[in-house]
Protein backbone atom coordinates (compact mmCIF):
# COMPACT_ATOMS: atom_id res chain seq x y z
CA UNK A 1 0.00 0.00 0.00
CA UNK A 2 2.72 2.12 -0.92
CA UNK A 3 0.35 4.59 -1.86
CA UNK A 4 -1.50 5.03 1.18
CA UNK A 5 1.53 5.64 3.02
CA UNK A 6 3.23 9.37 3.53
CA UNK A 7 6.60 9.52 2.90
CA UNK A 8 8.26 11.56 5.31
CA UNK A 9 10.51 13.58 2.30
CA UNK A 10 7.53 14.66 1.03
CA UNK A 11 5.25 15.47 4.30
CA UNK A 12 8.38 17.74 4.79
CA UNK A 13 8.65 19.39 1.15
CA UNK A 14 4.67 19.95 1.38
CA UNK A 15 4.68 21.33 4.51
CA UNK A 16 7.49 23.69 3.76
CA UNK A 17 5.70 24.53 0.43
CA UNK A 18 2.15 25.30 1.89
CA UNK A 19 3.38 26.72 4.73
CA UNK A 20 5.74 29.70 2.95
CA UNK A 21 2.47 29.87 0.87
CA UNK A 22 -0.03 30.02 3.17
CA UNK A 23 2.43 32.82 4.84
CA UNK A 24 3.02 34.98 2.00
CA UNK A 25 -0.43 34.83 0.81
CA UNK A 26 -2.17 35.73 4.09
CA UNK A 27 0.63 38.29 4.56
CA UNK A 28 0.91 39.99 1.18
CA UNK A 29 -1.73 38.58 -1.10
CA UNK A 30 -5.23 37.57 0.32
CA UNK A 31 -6.48 40.49 2.80
CA UNK A 32 -4.89 42.94 0.04
CA UNK A 33 -7.16 41.17 -2.46
CA UNK A 34 -9.93 41.04 0.44
CA UNK A 35 -10.19 44.13 1.25
CA UNK A 36 -10.15 45.86 -2.10
CA UNK A 37 -13.31 43.36 -3.31
CA UNK A 38 -14.98 44.62 -0.18
CA UNK A 39 -14.61 48.41 0.03
CA UNK A 40 -15.35 48.12 -4.03
CA UNK A 41 -18.15 46.17 -3.01
CA UNK A 42 -19.04 48.90 -0.43
CA UNK A 43 -18.48 51.39 -2.91
CA UNK A 44 -20.57 49.88 -5.59
CA UNK A 45 -23.22 49.57 -2.48
CA UNK A 46 -23.32 52.82 -1.80
CA UNK A 47 -23.17 54.33 -5.28
CA UNK A 48 -26.51 52.58 -6.16
CA UNK A 49 -28.32 53.72 -2.82
CA UNK A 50 -27.03 57.17 -3.67
CA UNK A 51 -28.36 56.29 -6.86
CA UNK A 52 -31.47 55.46 -6.07
CA UNK A 53 -31.78 58.38 -3.60
CA UNK A 54 -31.24 60.71 -6.05
CA UNK A 55 -33.53 58.74 -8.34
CA UNK A 56 -36.00 59.22 -5.85
CA UNK A 57 -35.58 62.80 -4.94
CA UNK A 58 -35.83 63.25 -8.76
CA UNK A 59 -38.94 61.81 -8.99
CA UNK A 60 -40.32 63.71 -6.08
CA UNK A 61 -39.33 66.78 -7.68
CA UNK A 62 -40.58 66.13 -10.59
CA UNK A 63 -44.22 65.38 -9.19
CA UNK A 64 -44.20 68.57 -7.46
CA UNK A 65 -43.47 70.57 -10.44
CA UNK A 66 -45.85 68.39 -11.98
CA UNK A 67 -48.06 69.53 -9.53
CA UNK A 68 -47.20 72.98 -9.14
CA UNK A 69 -47.66 72.93 -13.34
CA UNK A 70 -51.20 71.35 -12.49
CA UNK A 71 -52.02 74.03 -9.55
CA UNK A 72 -51.11 77.17 -12.06
CA UNK A 73 -53.19 75.66 -14.65
CA UNK A 74 -56.64 75.35 -12.23
CA UNK A 75 -55.35 78.66 -10.87
CA UNK A 76 -55.57 80.28 -14.63
CA UNK A 77 -58.60 78.52 -15.55
CA UNK A 78 -60.07 80.06 -11.81
CA UNK A 79 -58.58 83.49 -13.08
CA UNK A 80 -60.27 83.27 -16.62
CA UNK A 81 -63.44 82.06 -15.57
CA UNK A 82 -63.47 84.93 -13.17
CA UNK A 83 -62.79 86.88 -15.21
CA UNK A 84 -65.47 85.83 -18.04
CA UNK A 85 -67.81 86.12 -15.26
CA UNK A 86 -67.57 89.41 -13.72
CA UNK A 87 -66.69 90.62 -17.94
CA UNK A 88 -70.20 89.19 -17.83
CA UNK A 89 -71.71 90.78 -15.10
CA UNK A 90 -69.95 93.86 -16.14
CA UNK A 91 -71.95 93.50 -19.51
CA UNK A 92 -75.16 92.92 -17.82
CA UNK A 93 -74.58 95.17 -15.43
CA UNK A 94 -74.03 97.67 -17.78
CA UNK A 95 -77.36 96.60 -20.01
CA UNK A 96 -79.21 96.70 -17.59
CA UNK A 97 -78.24 99.68 -15.93
CA UNK A 98 -78.76 101.14 -19.68
CA UNK A 99 -82.01 99.79 -20.12
CA UNK A 100 -83.21 101.00 -17.06
CA UNK A 101 -81.50 104.22 -18.01
CA UNK A 102 -83.20 104.26 -21.67
CA UNK A 103 -86.95 103.81 -19.94
CA UNK A 104 -86.19 106.33 -17.53
CA UNK A 105 -85.37 108.58 -20.30
CA UNK A 106 -88.09 107.72 -22.51
CA UNK A 107 -90.51 107.92 -19.37
CA UNK A 108 -89.45 111.03 -18.81
CA UNK A 109 -89.62 112.15 -22.35
CA UNK A 110 -92.94 110.83 -22.98
CA UNK A 111 -94.24 112.37 -19.88
CA UNK A 112 -92.70 115.54 -20.98
CA UNK A 113 -94.11 115.13 -24.17
CA UNK A 114 -97.91 114.07 -22.83
CA UNK A 115 -97.28 117.19 -20.54
CA UNK A 116 -96.30 119.42 -23.29
CA UNK A 117 -99.18 117.52 -25.66
CA UNK A 118 -101.46 118.22 -22.96
CA UNK A 119 -100.25 121.79 -22.69
CA UNK A 120 -100.40 122.69 -26.52
CA UNK A 121 -103.79 121.07 -26.04
CA UNK A 122 -104.31 123.15 -23.09
CA UNK A 123 -103.34 125.79 -25.26
CA UNK A 124 -104.92 125.41 -28.28
CA UNK A 125 -108.23 125.23 -26.25
CA UNK A 126 -107.77 128.12 -25.00
CA UNK A 127 -106.85 129.79 -28.39
CA UNK A 128 -109.65 127.91 -29.86
CA UNK A 129 -112.29 129.42 -27.03
CA UNK A 130 -110.16 132.92 -27.35
CA UNK A 131 -110.94 132.29 -30.99
CA UNK A 132 -114.38 131.22 -30.24
CA UNK A 133 -115.31 133.76 -28.29
CA UNK A 134 -113.69 136.69 -30.71
CA UNK A 135 -115.38 135.44 -33.09
CA UNK A 136 -118.88 134.94 -31.45
CA UNK A 137 -117.99 138.25 -30.24
CA UNK A 138 -117.80 139.64 -33.87
CA UNK A 139 -120.24 137.18 -34.89
CA UNK A 140 -122.59 138.59 -32.47
CA UNK A 141 -122.13 142.13 -32.92
CA UNK A 142 -122.54 141.39 -36.73
CA UNK A 143 -125.87 139.33 -36.38
CA UNK A 144 -127.48 140.96 -33.28
CA UNK A 145 -128.30 144.57 -34.90
CA UNK A 146 -131.61 143.18 -35.99
CA UNK A 147 -134.03 141.60 -33.56
CA UNK A 148 -135.05 138.44 -36.23
CA UNK A 149 -132.06 137.85 -36.66
CA UNK A 150 -131.52 137.66 -33.14
CA UNK A 151 -134.39 135.26 -32.56
CA UNK A 152 -133.18 133.20 -35.52
CA UNK A 153 -129.76 132.46 -33.91
CA UNK A 154 -131.04 132.01 -30.95
CA UNK A 155 -133.34 129.37 -31.78
CA UNK A 156 -130.83 127.62 -34.25
CA UNK A 157 -128.23 127.89 -31.16
CA UNK A 158 -130.90 125.92 -29.43
CA UNK A 159 -131.59 123.97 -31.65
CA UNK A 160 -127.98 122.91 -32.33
CA UNK A 161 -127.10 122.61 -28.39
CA UNK A 162 -130.00 119.91 -28.29
CA UNK A 163 -128.32 116.86 -27.42
CA UNK A 164 -130.28 114.73 -29.83
CA UNK A 165 -128.21 117.55 -32.81
CA UNK A 166 -124.92 117.49 -31.28
CA UNK A 167 -123.30 115.60 -34.22
CA UNK A 168 -121.12 118.37 -35.54
CA UNK A 169 -119.58 120.36 -32.71
CA UNK A 170 -119.25 120.21 -29.38
CA UNK A 171 -117.63 122.75 -26.83
CA UNK A 172 -116.13 120.80 -24.55
CA UNK B 1 -30.25 23.45 17.81
CA UNK B 2 -32.79 21.92 15.37
CA UNK B 3 -31.17 24.10 12.86
CA UNK B 4 -27.45 22.91 13.95
CA UNK B 5 -28.74 19.50 13.88
CA UNK B 6 -29.97 19.97 10.14
CA UNK B 7 -26.88 21.19 9.01
CA UNK B 8 -24.95 18.38 10.61
CA UNK B 9 -27.22 15.64 8.80
CA UNK B 10 -27.11 17.57 5.71
CA UNK B 11 -22.92 17.54 6.24
CA UNK B 12 -23.07 13.77 6.86
CA UNK B 13 -25.36 13.28 3.30
CA UNK B 14 -22.78 15.32 1.41
CA UNK B 15 -19.98 13.57 3.45
CA UNK B 16 -21.21 10.50 2.21
CA UNK B 17 -21.75 11.95 -1.35
CA UNK B 18 -18.36 12.85 -1.76
CA UNK B 19 -17.18 9.53 -0.52
CA UNK B 20 -18.91 8.00 -3.35
CA UNK B 21 -16.84 8.12 -6.11
CA UNK B 22 -14.01 7.05 -3.69
CA UNK B 23 -15.43 3.67 -4.01
CA UNK B 24 -14.01 2.58 -6.96
CA UNK B 25 -10.50 4.36 -6.04
CA UNK B 26 -10.95 1.84 -2.98
CA UNK B 27 -10.94 -1.32 -5.47
CA UNK B 28 -8.25 0.15 -6.99
CA UNK B 29 -6.24 0.48 -4.07
CA UNK B 30 -6.94 -3.32 -3.34
CA UNK B 31 -5.75 -4.34 -6.54
CA UNK B 32 -2.25 -2.67 -5.93
CA UNK B 33 -1.15 -5.21 -3.51
CA UNK B 34 -0.99 -8.06 -5.73
CA UNK B 35 -0.36 -5.71 -8.40
CA UNK B 36 2.82 -4.43 -7.00
CA UNK B 37 3.72 -8.49 -6.29
CA UNK B 38 3.20 -8.72 -10.14
CA UNK B 39 5.69 -6.28 -10.76
CA UNK B 40 8.35 -7.62 -8.57
CA UNK B 41 7.73 -10.70 -9.74
CA UNK B 42 8.10 -9.59 -13.62
CA UNK B 43 11.43 -7.35 -12.04
CA UNK B 44 12.75 -10.70 -10.59
CA UNK B 45 12.22 -12.90 -13.74
CA UNK B 46 13.93 -9.98 -16.11
CA UNK B 47 16.07 -7.98 -13.29
CA UNK B 48 15.73 -4.96 -14.98
CA UNK B 49 12.11 -3.98 -14.52
CA UNK B 50 10.15 -1.47 -16.51
CA UNK B 51 12.82 -0.77 -19.01
CA UNK B 52 13.03 -4.23 -19.96
CA UNK B 53 9.31 -4.89 -20.31
CA UNK B 54 8.88 -2.20 -22.63
CA UNK B 55 11.63 -3.56 -24.69
CA UNK B 56 9.79 -6.58 -25.10
CA UNK B 57 6.99 -4.92 -26.41
CA UNK B 58 4.91 -6.45 -22.36
CA UNK B 59 3.37 -3.46 -21.39
CA UNK B 60 2.37 -3.74 -17.81
CA UNK B 61 -0.11 -0.97 -17.61
CA UNK B 62 -0.58 -1.80 -13.44
CA UNK B 63 3.30 -0.86 -13.05
CA UNK B 64 2.98 2.27 -15.71
CA UNK B 65 -0.17 3.36 -13.84
CA UNK B 66 1.29 2.96 -10.37
CA UNK B 67 4.56 4.51 -11.31
CA UNK B 68 2.35 7.61 -12.71
CA UNK B 69 0.53 7.76 -9.37
CA UNK B 70 3.40 7.47 -7.06
CA UNK B 71 6.95 8.87 -6.99
CA UNK B 72 10.43 8.91 -8.22
CA UNK B 73 13.44 10.64 -8.09
CA UNK B 74 13.40 11.96 -11.44
CA UNK B 75 10.87 13.49 -13.54
CA UNK B 76 10.71 11.47 -16.70
CA UNK B 77 9.58 13.81 -19.61
CA UNK B 78 9.60 11.29 -22.47
CA UNK B 79 11.01 8.65 -24.39
CA UNK B 80 12.53 8.80 -27.59
CA UNK B 81 14.36 6.57 -29.92
CA UNK B 82 17.69 7.68 -27.76
CA UNK B 83 16.60 6.64 -24.55
CA UNK B 84 14.99 8.37 -21.85
CA UNK B 85 14.23 11.85 -21.61
CA UNK B 86 14.17 13.08 -18.03
CA UNK B 87 15.36 15.91 -15.41
CA UNK B 88 17.38 14.42 -12.67
CA UNK B 89 16.40 16.15 -9.12
CA UNK B 90 18.65 16.16 -6.12
CA UNK B 91 18.97 13.61 -3.47
CA UNK B 92 19.27 14.66 -0.20
CA UNK B 93 19.21 12.01 2.60
CA UNK B 94 20.33 11.79 6.42
CA UNK B 95 21.38 8.31 7.06
CA UNK B 96 21.85 7.45 10.80
CA UNK B 97 25.09 6.01 10.22
CA UNK B 98 26.61 7.94 7.07
CA UNK B 99 25.03 11.31 7.76
CA UNK B 100 23.90 13.65 4.92
CA UNK B 101 24.14 12.55 1.61
CA UNK B 102 23.48 15.30 -1.21
CA UNK B 103 23.60 14.34 -4.74
CA UNK B 104 21.96 14.11 -8.31
CA UNK B 105 19.36 11.14 -9.12
CA UNK B 106 21.42 10.87 -12.05
CA UNK B 107 23.68 8.84 -10.28
CA UNK B 108 21.17 6.15 -9.32
CA UNK B 109 19.97 5.46 -12.62
CA UNK B 110 19.39 1.48 -13.44
CA UNK B 111 19.97 0.53 -10.41
CA UNK B 112 23.62 2.02 -9.90
CA UNK B 113 24.95 2.30 -5.96
CA UNK B 114 26.38 6.00 -4.90
CA UNK B 115 27.92 6.47 -1.94
CA UNK B 116 26.36 3.41 -0.63
CA UNK B 117 22.74 4.48 -1.47
CA UNK B 118 21.03 2.94 -4.23
CA UNK B 119 16.81 2.78 -5.43
CA UNK B 120 15.38 -0.61 -4.04
CA UNK B 121 14.31 -3.05 -6.90
CA UNK B 122 12.35 -4.88 -4.75
CA UNK B 123 11.49 -5.75 -1.01
CA UNK B 124 9.40 -2.71 1.41
CA UNK B 125 11.34 0.02 -0.17
CA UNK B 126 10.89 -1.22 -3.80
CA UNK B 127 11.15 2.04 -5.84
CA UNK B 128 13.07 4.18 -2.58
CA UNK B 129 16.24 4.83 -1.79
CA UNK B 130 17.82 2.18 0.71
CA UNK B 131 21.71 2.16 2.47
CA UNK B 132 23.13 -1.33 2.27
CA UNK B 133 24.25 -1.82 5.89
CA UNK B 134 27.27 -3.71 6.95
CA UNK B 135 25.46 -6.71 7.74
CA UNK B 136 24.11 -7.01 3.99
CA UNK B 137 20.55 -5.41 4.77
CA UNK B 138 18.93 -2.45 3.57
CA UNK B 139 18.22 0.61 5.80
CA UNK B 140 16.01 2.81 4.37
CA UNK B 141 16.86 6.55 5.95
CA UNK B 142 15.81 9.73 6.47
CA UNK B 143 14.92 10.42 2.91
CA UNK B 144 14.08 14.39 1.99
CA UNK B 145 14.87 13.93 -1.04
CA UNK B 146 13.26 16.60 -3.97
CA UNK B 147 11.37 13.69 -5.70
CA UNK B 148 9.29 14.76 -8.74
CA UNK B 149 6.03 15.21 -6.69
CA UNK B 150 8.23 17.81 -4.11
CA UNK B 151 9.51 19.68 -7.29
CA UNK B 152 6.37 20.09 -8.99
CA UNK B 153 4.82 21.03 -5.44
CA UNK B 154 7.18 23.60 -5.44
CA UNK B 155 6.37 24.42 -9.00
CA UNK B 156 3.18 25.22 -8.27
CA UNK B 157 3.63 26.75 -5.15
CA UNK B 158 5.26 29.43 -7.33
CA UNK B 159 2.77 29.49 -9.62
CA UNK B 160 -0.10 30.09 -6.94
CA UNK B 161 2.27 32.51 -5.20
CA UNK B 162 2.89 34.84 -8.63
CA UNK B 163 -0.97 34.26 -9.24
CA UNK B 164 -2.15 35.62 -6.18
CA UNK B 165 0.79 38.38 -5.77
CA UNK B 166 0.26 39.69 -9.23
CA UNK B 167 -3.32 40.30 -8.71
CA UNK B 168 -2.88 41.68 -5.12
CA UNK B 169 -0.34 44.25 -7.15
CA UNK B 170 -2.41 45.48 -9.20
CA UNK B 171 -5.16 46.35 -5.89
CA UNK B 172 -1.99 47.76 -4.04
CA UNK B 173 -1.23 50.12 -7.33
CA UNK B 174 -5.00 50.61 -8.37
CA UNK B 175 -8.04 52.20 -5.87
CA UNK B 176 -10.81 50.09 -5.54
CA UNK B 177 -13.05 52.56 -6.10
CA UNK B 178 -11.66 53.09 -9.44
CA UNK B 179 -12.43 51.35 -12.13
CA UNK B 180 -12.94 47.53 -12.03
CA UNK B 181 -9.38 45.43 -13.41
CA UNK B 182 -9.92 43.61 -16.58
CA UNK B 183 -8.39 40.36 -18.01
CA UNK B 184 -6.63 37.90 -15.16
CA UNK B 185 -6.88 39.91 -12.67
CA UNK B 186 -11.02 40.16 -13.36
CA UNK B 187 -10.96 36.54 -13.87
CA UNK B 188 -8.86 35.99 -10.53
CA UNK B 189 -11.30 38.51 -8.53
CA UNK B 190 -14.56 36.87 -9.60
CA UNK B 191 -13.22 32.86 -8.51
CA UNK B 192 -12.08 35.16 -5.05
CA UNK B 193 -15.25 37.36 -4.50
CA UNK B 194 -17.45 33.88 -5.50
CA UNK B 195 -15.26 31.53 -2.68
CA UNK B 196 -15.89 34.29 -0.77
CA UNK B 197 -19.34 35.08 -0.64
CA UNK B 198 -20.80 31.51 -1.47
CA UNK B 199 -18.20 29.89 1.30
CA UNK B 200 -16.47 31.70 3.28
CA UNK B 201 -19.05 33.86 4.92
CA UNK B 202 -21.64 32.04 4.94
CA UNK B 203 -19.86 29.08 6.28
CA UNK B 204 -17.65 30.94 8.94
CA UNK B 205 -19.98 33.34 10.30
CA UNK B 206 -19.33 36.44 11.20
CA UNK B 207 -15.38 36.34 12.13
CA UNK B 208 -14.53 35.46 8.44
CA UNK B 209 -11.84 38.12 8.13
CA UNK B 210 -9.74 36.10 10.04
CA UNK B 211 -9.84 32.56 8.45
CA UNK B 212 -10.31 34.18 4.67
CA UNK B 213 -7.05 34.32 4.09
CA UNK B 214 -5.98 30.14 4.87
CA UNK B 215 -9.18 29.04 3.16
CA UNK B 216 -8.40 31.27 0.04
CA UNK B 217 -4.85 29.93 0.05
CA UNK B 218 -6.05 26.17 0.36
CA UNK B 219 -8.31 26.64 -2.25
CA UNK B 220 -5.98 28.23 -4.92
CA UNK B 221 -3.51 26.06 -3.60
CA UNK B 222 -5.35 22.67 -4.88
CA UNK B 223 -6.81 23.96 -7.92
CA UNK B 224 -3.49 25.17 -9.32
CA UNK B 225 -2.01 21.74 -8.44
CA UNK B 226 -5.01 20.44 -9.54
CA UNK B 227 -4.70 21.78 -12.97
CA UNK B 228 -1.29 21.57 -13.37
CA UNK B 229 -1.30 17.80 -12.64
CA UNK B 230 -4.15 17.59 -15.92
CA UNK B 231 -1.36 19.29 -17.83
CA UNK B 232 -0.19 16.13 -19.62
CA UNK B 233 3.62 16.99 -20.59
CA UNK B 234 6.33 18.17 -18.63
CA UNK B 235 5.87 21.67 -16.05
CA UNK B 236 2.33 19.56 -15.14
CA UNK B 237 1.24 15.85 -15.15
CA UNK B 238 2.64 15.27 -11.52
CA UNK B 239 0.45 13.42 -8.88
CA UNK B 240 0.41 16.19 -6.58
CA UNK B 241 -2.58 16.12 -4.44
CA UNK B 242 -3.40 12.46 -5.70
CA UNK B 243 -0.60 11.97 -3.17
CA UNK B 244 -1.51 11.07 0.68
CA UNK B 245 1.43 13.34 1.85
CA UNK B 246 0.25 16.46 0.71
CA UNK B 247 -3.43 15.65 1.59
CA UNK B 248 -2.65 14.94 4.92
CA UNK B 249 -0.95 18.11 5.18
CA UNK B 250 -3.66 20.22 3.61
CA UNK B 251 -6.29 18.31 6.01
CA UNK B 252 -3.92 18.81 9.31
CA UNK B 253 -3.57 22.43 8.42
CA UNK B 254 -7.38 22.47 8.61
CA UNK B 255 -7.37 20.72 12.16
CA UNK B 256 -5.13 22.83 13.26
CA UNK B 257 -7.62 26.27 12.21
CA UNK B 258 -10.54 24.32 13.50
CA UNK B 259 -9.18 23.16 16.70
CA UNK B 260 -6.75 26.18 17.47
CA UNK B 261 -8.76 28.93 17.39
CA UNK B 262 -12.10 26.80 18.55
CA UNK B 263 -14.55 28.35 21.01
CA UNK B 264 -15.37 27.75 24.91
CA UNK B 265 -18.28 26.78 23.36
CA UNK B 266 -16.87 24.48 20.96
CA UNK B 267 -15.07 22.54 23.41
CA UNK B 268 -18.20 22.20 26.16
CA UNK B 269 -20.00 21.07 23.12
CA UNK B 270 -17.82 18.18 22.61
CA UNK B 271 -16.85 17.25 25.91
CA UNK B 272 -20.28 18.50 27.28
CA UNK B 273 -22.81 18.16 25.17
CA UNK B 274 -26.67 19.39 25.17
CA UNK B 275 -27.58 15.58 25.80
CA UNK B 276 -29.46 13.68 28.82
CA UNK B 277 -26.92 12.95 31.00
CA UNK B 278 -26.44 9.86 30.74
CA UNK B 279 -25.24 10.12 27.42
CA UNK B 280 -22.20 12.18 28.93
CA UNK B 281 -21.61 10.81 32.63
CA UNK B 282 -20.83 7.27 30.39
CA UNK B 283 -18.59 9.30 28.26
CA UNK B 284 -20.58 8.27 25.09
CA UNK B 285 -21.35 11.34 23.48
CA UNK B 286 -17.77 12.88 24.27
CA UNK B 287 -16.01 9.84 22.96
CA UNK B 288 -17.90 10.22 19.64
CA UNK B 289 -17.16 14.06 19.75
CA UNK B 290 -13.49 14.03 19.82
CA UNK B 291 -13.40 11.17 17.13
CA UNK B 292 -15.33 13.28 15.00
CA UNK B 293 -12.46 16.05 15.44
CA UNK B 294 -10.22 13.36 13.84
CA UNK B 295 -12.67 11.97 11.30
CA UNK B 296 -13.53 15.12 9.81
CA UNK B 297 -10.31 16.13 8.76
CA UNK B 298 -9.57 12.42 7.57
CA UNK B 299 -12.20 12.63 5.57
CA UNK B 300 -11.07 15.83 3.69
CA UNK B 301 -8.08 14.17 3.15
CA UNK B 302 -9.20 10.94 1.65
CA UNK B 303 -11.48 13.06 -0.67
CA UNK B 304 -9.01 14.93 -2.51
CA UNK B 305 -6.28 12.33 -2.03
CA UNK B 306 -8.82 9.35 -3.82
CA UNK B 307 -10.41 11.94 -5.96
CA UNK B 308 -7.62 13.29 -7.79
CA UNK B 309 -5.82 9.78 -7.98
CA UNK B 310 -8.79 8.59 -9.26
CA UNK B 311 -8.68 10.74 -12.22
CA UNK B 312 -5.18 10.45 -13.14
CA UNK B 313 -5.81 6.53 -12.72
CA UNK B 314 -8.81 6.64 -15.01
CA UNK B 315 -6.98 8.92 -17.92
CA UNK B 316 -3.85 6.51 -17.74
CA UNK B 317 -5.65 3.51 -17.71
CA UNK B 318 -7.25 4.73 -20.66
CA UNK B 319 -4.09 5.89 -22.66
CA UNK B 320 -2.79 2.84 -22.11
CA UNK B 321 -5.87 0.88 -23.97
CA UNK B 322 -3.74 1.98 -27.21
CA UNK B 323 -1.03 0.69 -26.37
CA UNK B 324 -2.45 -2.44 -24.60
CA UNK B 325 -4.42 -3.55 -27.66
CA UNK B 326 -1.33 -3.04 -30.48
CA UNK B 327 -0.93 -7.55 -30.78
CA UNK B 328 -4.67 -7.64 -31.41
CA UNK B 329 -4.69 -6.38 -35.19
CA UNK B 330 -4.98 -3.11 -36.84
CA UNK B 331 -8.87 -3.50 -36.33
CA UNK B 332 -9.14 -3.71 -32.98
CA UNK B 333 -6.40 -1.21 -32.16
CA UNK B 334 -7.42 1.83 -34.15
CA UNK B 335 -10.99 1.07 -33.00
CA UNK B 336 -9.95 1.34 -29.51
CA UNK B 337 -7.48 4.02 -29.92
CA UNK B 338 -10.90 6.22 -31.29
CA UNK B 339 -12.27 4.68 -28.03
CA UNK B 340 -9.36 5.93 -25.85
CA UNK B 341 -9.03 9.39 -26.94
CA UNK B 342 -13.12 9.84 -27.16
CA UNK B 343 -13.25 8.73 -23.28
CA UNK B 344 -9.89 10.30 -22.81
CA UNK B 345 -11.70 13.82 -23.93
CA UNK B 346 -14.69 12.58 -21.28
CA UNK B 347 -12.17 12.32 -18.88
CA UNK B 348 -10.02 15.03 -19.53
CA UNK B 349 -13.31 17.64 -18.94
CA UNK B 350 -14.86 15.91 -15.86
CA UNK B 351 -10.99 15.96 -14.34
CA UNK B 352 -11.31 19.60 -14.99
CA UNK B 353 -14.75 20.08 -13.31
CA UNK B 354 -13.42 17.84 -10.37
CA UNK B 355 -10.08 19.74 -10.20
CA UNK B 356 -12.76 23.11 -9.40
CA UNK B 357 -15.05 20.59 -7.61
CA UNK B 358 -12.17 19.23 -5.03
CA UNK B 359 -10.93 21.99 -4.27
CA UNK B 360 -14.27 24.01 -3.77
CA UNK B 361 -15.55 21.17 -1.67
CA UNK B 362 -11.86 21.08 0.35
CA UNK B 363 -12.30 24.51 1.34
CA UNK B 364 -16.22 24.39 1.94
CA UNK B 365 -15.65 21.88 4.32
CA UNK B 366 -12.88 23.52 5.97
CA UNK B 367 -14.92 26.91 6.42
CA UNK B 368 -17.70 24.79 7.45
CA UNK B 369 -15.74 22.92 10.11
CA UNK B 370 -14.22 26.41 11.45
CA UNK B 371 -17.79 27.66 11.21
CA UNK B 372 -18.75 24.88 13.47
CA UNK B 373 -15.80 25.67 15.98
CA UNK B 374 -16.72 29.38 15.70
CA UNK B 375 -20.05 29.47 17.67
CA UNK B 376 -20.59 31.45 20.55
CA UNK B 377 -23.50 30.84 23.00
CA UNK B 378 -25.17 33.98 21.91
CA UNK B 379 -25.85 32.83 18.56
CA UNK B 380 -27.68 30.26 19.86
CA UNK B 381 -29.93 32.12 22.21
CA UNK B 382 -30.69 34.14 19.43
CA UNK B 383 -31.99 31.16 16.91
CA UNK B 384 -33.51 29.36 19.51
CA UNK B 385 -37.38 31.58 19.51
CA UNK B 386 -36.42 31.73 15.42
CA UNK B 387 -36.43 27.34 16.04
CA UNK B 388 -39.51 27.40 17.70
CA UNK B 389 -41.84 28.75 14.66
Amino acid sequence: MGLLQPESGLLFWMTLAFGVVFIVLARYGFPIIVKAIESRKEYIDSSLDAAREAEQKCATLEARSREIVNEAEVRRNEILREADNERKQILSDARQKAESEGECLLEKARRQAESERAAILDDAKHEIATLAVAITERMLREELRDRDAQTQLASRLMEELDPKNRKTWTPD
Amino acid sequence: MRKTFANIVVLLALLLALLLPALPMRAAAQEAPEQTTAVQAGREQEGTGQKGAVQEGDLDIKQLVLGHLGDSYEWHITSTGNGEWSIPLPVIIHSPTSGWHCFSSARLREGAEYEGLRIAAQGDHAGKIVERQADGSDLRPLDLSLTKTAAALLLNSVVVLCLVLGTARWYRRHKATERAPKGFVALFEMLVSGILDSVIKPCVGPNYRKFAPYLLTAFFFIFVNNLMGLIPFFPGGANVTGNIAVTFILALATFLAVNLFGTKHYWKDILWPDVPVWLKAFPLMPLIELVGIFTKPFALMIRLFANMMAGHAVILSLTCVIFATVGMGAAVNGSMSAVSVLFSIFMYCLELLVAFLQAYVFTMLSAVFIGLAQERPGKHAAEGPADNH
